[in-house]
């Protein structure tokens, strides 16, 4: 089964560009540390996925590049066409001159259905070109005025088209400062209309990322490019081929639904963290061994601890005891503890069959309502990832977002107050009204995430 | 020849002389003959005379040109009602000519000063004359305000009636100060003779090009003056043109900085100023040309950012500069500020991945600061001086169409405004309490 990738806005594009960098590379890397026929059967299951051969001499990714002006198209395109290993399709993208301005009014009510038909149409094209089609993944950025708003039309748009069909919104989420200023006005507009049309939303925090970039990968002089390639890494680590546990002996062909099932129970709870290790500089990795058991107790740490990543995790968090309080479950818990729904941990590389992943299932970390057994999966393949020879990623719909949502919403709603910068989006057609439904929406997520 | 690229094409059209300038543009490939995107409006001939006589004079061509003989004798009324109506047909045929010439027009630049009679008077003129026909594009308005020692006895009025205009009707607007600019030139003078910077000065750098040597100083100190005002505006659009990790449109400006309709006075400084064009900077002196932004001596207009308050702030920076090293330089000078409460996050970043020719790296901010406001009072003083004596004005009464509430009308625009800068000023300082949030029944 088939993924169509949505690119959107400067965000979106630079990072889709990665994401297929990732995959490549992971593709031809000669790490794979796994049988020929596993490796063989990996990679088709990735081609499936992302690409697709036609008569061309490289696989052409399965995306459509969209934004409201052309440089960042323009030099995506070409960046991959000069990689050699893969490119994208020639007509599978979409600029205009001028750009949605930081404006989700402009790109929501204005781009948007003035190019609907274009947009729907290269979409409609991609999809008809795979075999079967498992879904949709857009990727955008939040803060800004394309990726944002007209991000946000054309997941509506996909919905109504592609009723049946999965979508993934990968979200990223801004800087807390020094962006965009209306960056969070645009967030809550986006967010609560995602909520609405999406699947789930798939966040990455730059905050997060440039932390990692900075501790981890000991990267001095950080650009976008390094903040996207970790991204890309990151999903890379997710969508990669995987056994399911249902799945047998072959690699799953719905991952997109596969996630669905598994992290997204009620559609008042969409919101998925992502978490990955181990994470260094690729010149280091030659003088670092893993074992699993280490990597399983890290990653389940950072989970019931939120952490962000593999150090400075706090080791003093604990699950509450269950039982004690029954009916008072959230209110008695200790403060830091991450309250889960429900989990994914994906494991690649050597031996991963061994791995006990009791911790993982432990009731205590879950809410009440949901059975524990069908709150926690796993995904495996022997066959490593990305010169990682053991990695380990979870997907978490926990309270791992709960406070980012949280300032984005303080923040929205006290600039809110004073009216500043409303007559922008006025000016476009988005009243006051709708920012009041948006703020409403959320503070509903916020309030339901909190009591979990 | 170069070649005509997408940058090159946003402030020229390349044209095949030879069909009179009017064929269609060439869009690819060598340039063949550039032509500005340009309305060069005087009512006298002098200057714009000048112009087509020296080194410039083949990008622009008589179709781009209206100019009078007589002048507006430093009298708002004059050229904004009088030549106004007069040239009105004029300038809107040839507006519309040059914007036929753009596939994406996305901004006009009014470039003027606000003491004199044409500039201030018919520049505020076309300006409404742009949002009549073109109500869909920004207008961005760099205006250069008169200094106390001013030789024109009117100044006063003549800006203090444009003004209200620039209120009224410009997206944004880009406040200079020849003060400014004049002690800045003098600034760089100075470095350069004083040899502090050694042999290392870029002779030729942007900023120090026509200012290339004490005489010329001397001779022409407008010259280097106006090169700061243009430097401006090419920083301002360099995100535009050129690509990089984080761009930034010319609409995103208005769409960050301009919180409140009213509000869109932007306080901009360039650094560095006297660059030294090495290749490898060290961080230290990165972070200092982050520094030298916020200081009192590198803003265009006499004012001081730093001991007022931000409403927003945007950082546009050009060459080889990293997210890590924005994020850096806003933490380390975030303390230092005092940001409105409600938007103490207010910054705006963009990184354009090519310098200004002969510098590494350089920085524009634009600040929309309440630090304005004196220069708007000094500028209310002035006017009520001779308003009171009613000095003056029946030069302006009997120009057709200019009455006396015209006078009373702009004044009261401009205390409205200032007011509404005293009341955000007295936000400053005091407890910062959050509106409550909405609540959610459980």
């Amino acid at each position: 089964m088939s993924i169509v990738t949505v690119q959107l806005g400067q965000c979106g594009n630079q990072i889709g560009h990665e994401v297929f960098n990732a995959i490549c590379s992971d593709v031809h890397g000669t790490h794979g540390l796994c049988s020929k026929k596993e490796n063989e059967s990996y990679c088709d299951a990735c081609k499936e996925r992302f690409f697709c051969e036609e008569e061309s001499e490289v696989p052409v990714a399965r995306a459509v590049l969209v934004d409201m002006e052309p440089k960042v198209i323009s030099q995506t395109l070409s960046m991959a066409a000069r990689s050699g290993y893969w490119k994208y399709d020639d007509r599978s993208h979409f600029c205009q001159k001028q750009g949605s301005g930081n404006n989700w009014a402009n790109g929501y009510s204005v781009h948007g259905p003035r190019h609907k038909e274009v947009i729907m149409n290269l979409v409609q094209k991609e999809a008809e070109k795979c075999d079967r089609l498992g879904g949709f993944f857009t990727i955008m950025s939040m803060a800004g005025g394309t990726g944002s708003g007209l991000g946000a039309y054309v997941t509506q748009c996909l919905r109504d088209a592609f009723p049946t069909s999965f979508i993934l919104n990968h979200v990223i989420w801004p800087y807390g400062t020094g962006e965009i200023i209306v960056q969070n006005y645009n967030s809550v507009l986006t967010l609560s209309h995602l909520y609405q049309s999406s699947d789930a939303l798939l966040v990455h925090e730059n905050d997060v990322i440039h932390k990692i970039c900075a501790q981890l990968m000991n990267i001095k002089q950080i650009s976008f490019r390094d903040v996207n390639q970790v991204i890309a890494h990151q999903l890379g680590s997710v969508f990669q081929p995987t056994y399911t546990a249902e799945g047998g002996l072959h690699y799953s062909r719905n991952p997109l639904g596969d996630l669905m099932e598994t992290l997204v129970p009620h559609p008042e709870f969409k919101m998925l963290g992502l978490r990955n290790i181990p994470q260094m500089p690729e010149n280091s990795l030659a003088y670092s061994t893993f074992s699993w058991p280490g990597l399983i107790k890290h990653l389940r740490q950072m989970l019931i601890a939120n952490a962000k990543m593999e150090e400075g995790i706090d080791w003093q968090v604990r699950p509450p005891r269950l039982g004690l309080h029954p009916l008072s479950h959230s209110a008695n818990k200790p403060l830091q503890f991450n309250t889960s729904i429900a989990n994914l941990v994906i494991l690649r590389g050597k031996d991963m069959h061994s791995v006990d992943l009791g911790s993982f299932r432990d009731p205590s970390l879950y809410t009440s309502w949901l059975n524990p057994q069908d709150a926690f999966n796993v995904w495996k393949t022997p066959r490593a990832f990305n010169k990682y020879e053991k990695s380990a990623s979870l997907v978490s719909n926990s309270q791992f977002l709960l406070k980012p949502l949280d300032n984005v919403v303080g923040k929205a709603w006290n600039m809110f107050a004073s009216k500043a910068y409303i007559h922008q989006y006025t000016k476009f057609g988005i009243e006051e009204e709708d920012f009041l439904d948006s703020f409403t929406a959320l503070e509903q997520v916020i309030s339901s995430y909190t009591i979990l | 020849k170069g070649i005509y690229d997408e940058a090159l094409s946003s402030f020229f059209r390349n044209v095949d002389t030879r069909s009179g300038g009017d064929g269609p543009d060439i869009y690819k490939g060598k340039i063949c003959s550039l032509k500005a995107r340009a309305l060069l409006i005087d009512m006298e001939e002098g200057v714009v005379n000048e112009i087509l006589q020296g080194p410039l004079r083949d990008v622009f061509d008589s179709k781009q040109l209206i100019t009078d003989v007589s002048g507006s004798g430093n009298n708002w009324a004059v050229g904004h009602k009088l030549y106004g109506s007069q040239y009105r047909e004029n300038i809107v045929e040839k507006l519309r000519k040059a914007a036929e010439h753009c596939d994406c027009l996305q901004c006009f630049f009014i470039i003027h000063s606000m003491g004199g009679g044409t500039g201030s008077g018919l520049g505020t003129f076309v300006l409404n004359l742009l949002e009549d026909e073109f109500p869909e594009v920004y207008r961005f308005v760099t205006s250069v305000y008169p200094s106390g020692e001013d030789d024109v006895i009117t100044s006063p009025y003549n800006t203090v009636l444009a003004m209200k205009e620039l209120n009224e009707h410009a997206d944004c607007v880009l406040p200079i100060e020849n003060e400014s600019l004049f002690d800045i030139v003098n600034k760089i003078h100075q470095m350069i003779n004083s040899g502090k910077l050694g042999s290392t000065v870029k002779q030729n750098s942007l900023v120090t090009s026509s200012a290339g040597s004490a005489k010329t100083v001397q001779e022409k100190p407008f010259d280097a003056m106006n090169n700061i005002v243009a430097n401006l505006l090419l920083n301002l659009t360099s995100s535009a043109r050129f690509e990089g990790s984080l761009n930034m449109d010319l609409n995103e400006i208005s769409m960050n900085l301009v919180p409140f309709p009213r509000l869109h006075y932007l306080v901009s400084s360039l650094t560095p100023l006297y660059t030294l064009a090495d290749v490898n900077v060290p961080s230290r002196r990165l972070d200092q040309m982050f520094s030298d932004a916020f200081s009192r001596e590198h803003q265009l207009i006499q004012a001081d950012p730093k001991h007022s308050l931000y409403l927003a702030c945007a950082l546009l920076v050009r060459g080889n500069v990293q997210v890590s090293d924005l994020r850096r330089n806003i933490e380390r000078l975030k303390p230092s500020l005092h940001f409105v409460s409600w938007n103490q996050e207010g910054w705006k970043t963009g990184l354009c991945s090519v310098p200004p020719v002969g510098h590494s790296h350089s920085l524009l901010s634009l600040a929309n600061n309440t630090c304005v406001k004196p220069t708007f009072i000094e500028l209310k003083d002035r006017f009520m001086k001779l308003y009171k004596k009613k000095a003056h004005l029946h030069h302006y009464l009997h120009v057709d169409g200019m009455e006396q509430s015209c006078f009373s009308e702009a004044i009261s625009s401009l205390s409205d405004l200032i007011e509404e800068y005293n009341e955000l000023d007295a936000t400053k300082g005091g407890p910062r309490t959050d509106p409550s949030r909405l609540k959610i029944a459980v």
